[in-house]
């Protein structure tokens, strides 16, 4: 089988900073890693190679650096790795994000054999938004698979696939067809630690880079800003509070006077939670 | 849905000077709608509490506010319609058909695009629930339309956009985005993050009935069963009144005890902070955050957390934030309401003990009389 992953480069948030008096990101010098995310649904992705055989394609859409990510991706043992990158990208919504990607995972089809699964991450750190592995399964017709927790069997020949979704409340139990797009729950797996041979095979493959063009886009006007229906009119850091937390004093006192200090504060600042409490709690 | 990865990331950033006029396909696109999710005969509280957020913006508009309820046929979706009418909704289009009996994509974006198209809304919000953003990224990418996800605050501007704001950033900053030239404007936003509005009983609305043009075969995806979470395991952190939160300050895992002993002394849900979660002492559904759950009790506890925004957007909507904290100069003094700067260790029995003589039967029958 055919599979597709697509992930994304980030940075790590962990590391960024804000600039204190701009509000703009410093970026330099933050390291950028694979969305954490994606890496649950690339560690799928190989496993049912594995089972199945096939291959497994990572596909990402990001700035030339964007090529780290996928030879990292390739030390895990993905089999053929493609950037997607044109100046024509800058400033792409999710809709955008998802034209252009969809766009790629065509001609990924044409030249390399249709995918069977495309899977992405849950959602990336950075944009947070869950929205584009919907927008392709949209865009390539796909049916649509989110939050799944277990793949739990694949039938290549009858084309069938059965997996539990997380939903509200509970697991799904969906069965569906291929080919379609799987976007994977965080924990369901761990990316594995890749093999000698994958790392060597890393370092020397040559990565796919396709411009716009090259993955057969030619309407330009879908792709960055020009193609993303929302724009972002302003950033600003968040407020804070007026005042600052009312303090308990400390000075001299025994932990447990303390404690009923704190607790009389409470209750006088919210008369009624001590019914309440009293109900609930205490038992 | 803008990602945080623009290239523009300057204050002042850039393409709203491109806010041209409306195209005329998109003029008479008007009023408010509130996606309502229903799933197994109970309401998702999140849809009333954008009932609650879409009133605010239709009456900015001076439009109507419009539920959206797609359900099986029979009672749980006409009590849903109801629901939404005692939350403020004016009218309701509903869908009633047995392949809305449980949420899959398929049926779900096609009753929610053809209302959409049919009916031509301005704004449409849904809930940021796996099924909302599961619907939602669908209905958006069938309209090739723009979608805020996850948003904080939702305004109308002068010229009756919708500014919707969201964490940017890895939260670090807020974002506040426009659809150009683009109907109906959606958006999502996480339960929790916006107020319940009061339930008003017995209000009418008037009703649209619009028929599914889909039958069971042009369904792919089948259900083949549900399993419910176990009530009693999960955590309902979003939706409880009193809760007691423990982060980095508390050193060991073993010290968790201490603030489960607490939350048990006074009926409170425990949650954590995210690097709780990271180290595995705490399950995921258990992290208080922008990227785990937000809550509005009435009284939160944090204990040895810094107060780092990403937490802060979280807790922002209690009542009353209570910091338990070593460090006085620790962040979360500058939002919390009440502060004690002491060793939560040796803090948190004493606190325990304490609120058990308070709260404790002799007392209560004293508070009582
Ligand atoms: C994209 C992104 C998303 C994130 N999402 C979330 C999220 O959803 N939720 C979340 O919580 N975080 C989130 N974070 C992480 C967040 O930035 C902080 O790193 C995290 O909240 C810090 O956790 P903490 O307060 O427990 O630890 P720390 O920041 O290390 O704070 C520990 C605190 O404990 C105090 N302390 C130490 N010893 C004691 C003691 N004995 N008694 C009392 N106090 C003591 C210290 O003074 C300090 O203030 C996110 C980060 C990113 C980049």
């Amino acid at each position: 089988m055919h599979i597709v992953v697509c992930i994304k480069q980030v940075p790590d948030s962990a590391q960024i900073r804000v600039h204190p008096v701009t509000n703009t990101i410093m970026r330099q010098g933050v390291p950028t890693i694979i969305n954490p995310y994606d890496l649950f649904a690339l560690e799928e992705a190989l496993r049912l190679r594995d089972a199945h055989g096939g291959e497994v394609t990572v596909l990402t859409m990001g700035p030339p650096m964007a090529e780290d990510a996928l030879r990292k991706a390739l030390t895990y043992g993905a089999d053929r790795a493609v950037l997607l990158t044109d100046r024509y990208f800058a400033g792409s919504d999710t809709l955008a994000t998802s034209f252009a990607l969809s766009q790629a995972i065509a001609k990924v089809g044409e030249t390399f054999g249709m995918p069977d699964i495309v899977f992405t991450g849950k959602q990336t750190i950075d944009g947070d938004t869950a929205q584009v592995g919907p927008g392709i399964a949209k865009r390539l017709d796909l049916l649509q698979l989110t939050y799944v927790a277990k793949i739990a069997s694949i039938d290549l020949d009858a084309h069938e696939i059965t997996v539990e979704r997380r939903s509200e409340g509970g697991m799904q139990m969906l069965k569906s067809r291929l080919p379609c797009l799987i976007t994977m729950l965080e924990g369901t797996n761990e990316i594995r630690r890749g093999s000698l041979d994958d790392a060597l095979r890393a370092a020397r493959s040559q990565i796919v880079k396709w411009s716009a063009a090259d993955a057969g886009i030619e309407d330009l006007t879908k792709c960055g800003l020009r193609g993303s229906p929302t724009v972002v009119k302003r950033v600003f850091a968040p407020t804070s509070r007026a005042e600052k937390a009312a303090q308990i004093d400390t000075t001299d006192k025994s932990l447990r006077d303390l404690a009923d200090d704190l607790i009389a504060a409470i209750f006088t600042r919210q008369p009624a939670l001590e019914q309440e409490l009293a109900v609930d709690g205490g038992a | 849905m803008s990602t945080a990865n623009r290239e523009t990331p300057s204050p002042t950033a850039g393409r709203a000077g491109m806010k041209k006029e409306l195209p005329e396909q998109f003029k008479d696109y008007r009023h408010v709608w509130v996606f309502i999710e229903l799933e197994r005969g109970q309401v998702h509280p999140v849809s009333f509490e954008l009932l609650g957020e879409g009133r605010k913006l239709a009456d900015k508009l001076g439009v109507e506010l419009a539920a959206v309820v797609l359900g099986p046929p029979g009672e749980a979706t006409w009590h849903a319609v109801a629901e939404a009418f005692a939350y403020g909704a004016d009218l309701a289009y509903v869908i009633e058909d047995p392949l809305l009996a449980h949420y899959r994509n398929e049926p779900f974006t096609r009753a929610m695009t053809d209302l959409l198209n049919t009916y031509k809304p301005e704004i449409l919000l849904l809930g940021a629930t796996t099924l909302g953003r599961d619907l939602a990224g669908s209905v958006a990418t069938t309209l090739l339309t723009g979608l805020t996800a996850d948003c904080t605050a939702l305004d109308v501007d002068a010229d009756g956009s919708l500014a919707a704001t969201r964490p940017t950033f890895g939260g670090s900053l807020l974002c506040t985005i426009y659809t150009l030239n683009y109907r109906p404007q959606m958006a999502t936003v996480r339960p929790r993050v916006m107020a319940m509005p009061q339930r008003v009983d017995k209000p009418v609305g008037r009703v649209i009935q619009h028929k599914l043009a889909m039958a069971e075969e042009d369904v792919v995806t089948k259900i083949l069963g549900f399993l419910p979470d176990n009530q009693s395991a999960k955590a309902n952190l979003a939706y409880a009144n009193v809760v007691v939160a423990g982060g980095l300050g508390l050193g060991a895992v073993e010290n968790l005890q201490l603030v489960k002993n607490l939350a048990r002394a006074i009926g409170a849900e425990y949650g954590c902070s995210r690097p709780l979660v990271q180290k595995g002492w705490m399950p995921a559904d258990r992290q208080i955050g922008q990227t785990g759950k937000t809550i509005r009790p009435k009284l939160y506890i944090a204990v040895g957390i810094s107060g780092a925004i990403q937490h802060r957007v979280g807790v922002e909507g209690a009542d009353l934030i209570v910091a338990i904290n070593t460090d006085p100069n620790a962040p979360i003094f500058d939002f919390a309401h009440l502060g004690i700067v002491i060793d939560a260790i040796r803090f948190l029995p004493a606190l325990t003990e304490a609120f058990t003589r308070r709260l404790s039967p002799h007392n209560r029958d004293k508070l009582a009389s």
